[in-house]
């Protein structure tokens, strides 16, 4: 692999930051690994020449506006979209490999979608517990019982046995969030968990990633939450057309962003 | 809630009735208790050939329903596996369930029965109602196939993707999150099909399989009375669909209440 270093990225300075990580022999390798990645969609091209490290504990939020590559970049990580060129690490597991078992990453890194995507067929608690329990054979008791504690988490212990379409937005991300972790992941993707959300409701969605940012869950967040982005996030990643523009704290990005492009976007949001 | 409830179109058949249809004088029950009334009212006034024909015709309804429940049950699985070719990502696969649907779907079911009685028949050396069910299945599988696909192609595509992402495999995924939601959505057309196939099971008469249409014809051949031996067997088949498309609504109902 081509050792590149881009220098919009800046120095690697999470590498010394160990007091969130745990110390493992892992935190000496980045959690996810992004490097070169490209992906054409027929003539356009929605990623060029993506470079990002995002380190054990770290809560990275990407921004950037619509069709700047964000949620494919987001989806390339468990290989929902397939990069068109570049190499992607989750831990050791080389995620672009064609040869990896595409779905031991899967497990390991939990994805939260804008639309919610629980399984309308089945209850909370049964959106819960069916991954665990067909993909980690884990025993329905014991999945059952994660699950009520899982829920208790984001605050909904008493909708265990709630249909989605009886649950509210906010709630369903909530379960969709709680359904992730059963799986025990690694790190978590959120791809704008909040924006089909009505606004009394980002709240409590953004409370329970709070928490978990606290908890030091190694997170990439594509959304435009800047609250969120000041009160957890490490780095703050603007991407336009496909590229990484401007890397750096939610201080450095917001207060004084270096390229005119992220001036100009931060301009619209903030 | 970004996603609307997925709706597929209901193929064309006898009515299925709305739900909360509550008035004294639906449709449904002017034909329903109309056709079980005069069924018992004819034989009673008229006890000459309708009281015969009566005890002539179960052992026919019997056979319809084997025909027909043997059919149903086989085309379910070939329009499973078929709607499964359609959507698969294997060229090959796809490709032979496609022209599978649109060389049944070009061949009237009486061609198609006649194929597989006669032309097949006599090199497998078939029987009678095997044959039938076979034909049957195999051009029912077709339109079933078509319904399957439908029905799995309107759940949105995010529920493959949580399921994928969860780190499920493609048949798991099917199997646990994709294929419960379309059986749903494809009751009805199912049930349509199946009320389909009860009706076009009468084309069987003609392979010599003593059906309900067959018997009816046999009694009236017999003592020609063939007035009263058509309605009755008219009337036989009414309420027995009528009926089965009652059954399918109260099931959709059911389903719909306990999710979403």
């Amino acid at each position: 692999m081509e050792k590149r270093t881009d220098p919009t990225l800046g120095p690697p300075h999470q590498f010394l930051d160990t007091s969130k990580s745990p110390a493992s022999p892992t935190n000496r390798t980045p959690r996810v690994r992004i490097r070169g990645v490209s992906k054409n969609f027929g003539s356009v091209q929605a990623l060029r020449n993506v470079n990002l490290d995002v380190w054990p504990g770290e809560v990275v939020l990407i921004i950037g506006p619509s069709g700047s590559g964000k949620s494919t970049l987001l989806r390339c990580i468990n290989r929902l979209e397939r990069p068109s060129s570049g190499e992607i690490w989750v831990d050791d597991d080389c995620v672009t490999d064609p040869r990896t078992d595409i779905r031991k990453i899967r497990e390991e890194a939990g994805m939260v979608f804008q639309s919610f995507n629980l399984f309308n067929h089945l209850t909370a608690l049964e959106n819960i517990t069916l991954a665990p329990q067909i993909v980690k054979k884990i025993p329905r008791e014991e999945a059952e019982r994660k699950a009520r504690a899982l829920l208790a988490r984001v605050g909904l212990q008493d909708k265990e046995s709630a249909y989605p379409s009886q649950l509210s937005g906010g709630q369903q991300q909530r379960v969709a969030i709680a359904r992730a972790l059963a799986m025990e992941p690694k790190v978590m993707l959120f791809d704008e968990p909040t924006s089909a959300l009505d606004p009394e409701m980002i709240k409590e969605v953004l409370d329970v990633m709070l928490a978990l940012a606290k908890e030091g869950m190694t997170m990439i967040v594509v959304s435009h939450e800047m609250g969120f982005a000041r009160a957890a996030a490490d780095n703050v990643v603007f991407m336009d057309r496909g590229e990484i523009i401007e890397m750096g704290t939610p201080e450095e990005l917001f207060s004084a962003p270096k390229e005119e492009r992220t001036r100009r976007f931060l301009q619209h949001i903030l | 809630m970004a996603e609307g409830k997925p709706k597929i179109e209901v193929t064309d058949s006898t009515l299925i009735p709305e739900r909360g249809e509550g008035t004294i004088f639906s449709a449904w029950k002017i034909s329903f208790f109309g056709a079980l009334l005069l069924i018992i009212l004819l034989p009673l006034l008229m006890p000459d050939p309708y009281w015969d024909i009566l005890k002539f015709v179960p052992d026919g309804v019997l056979v319809t329903f084997e025909v027909t429940l043997l059919s149903i049950s086989l085309a379910l699985v070939i329009g499973l596996l078929t709607g499964l070719g359609q959507i698969s990502r294997i060229t090959f696969v796809n490709r032979l369930a496609t022209v599978y649907v649109e060389v049944i779907r070009g061949i009237p079911l009486l061609v198609q029965l006649f194929y597989i009685y006669f032309a097949l028949g006599k090199i497998l050396r078939l029987q009678g109602i095997p044959a039938a069910v076979i034909a049957m299945a195999v051009c029912y599988g077709a339109y079933m196939g078509e319904i399957f696909r439908a029905g799995i192609q309107a759940i949105p595509k995010g529920q493959m993707e949580a399921a994928l992402a969860l780190g499920m495999s493609r048949a798991q995924a099917l199997w646990r999150v994709i294929l419960p939601q379309t059986i749903k959505i494809i009751l009805p057309p199912i049930g349509n099909e199946f009320i389909a196939l009860l009706k076009d099971s009468s084309l069987v008469s003609i392979l010599a399989i003593a059906d309900l249409l067959r018997r009816g014809r046999e009694y009236a051949s017999t003592t020609f009375r063939y007035f009263e031996s058509y309605t009755m067997v008219a009337l036989v088949y009414l309420v027995m669909t009528l009926f089965l498309s009652r059954l399918v609504g109260i099931m959709e109902e059911h389903l719909h209440r306990k999710g979403r």
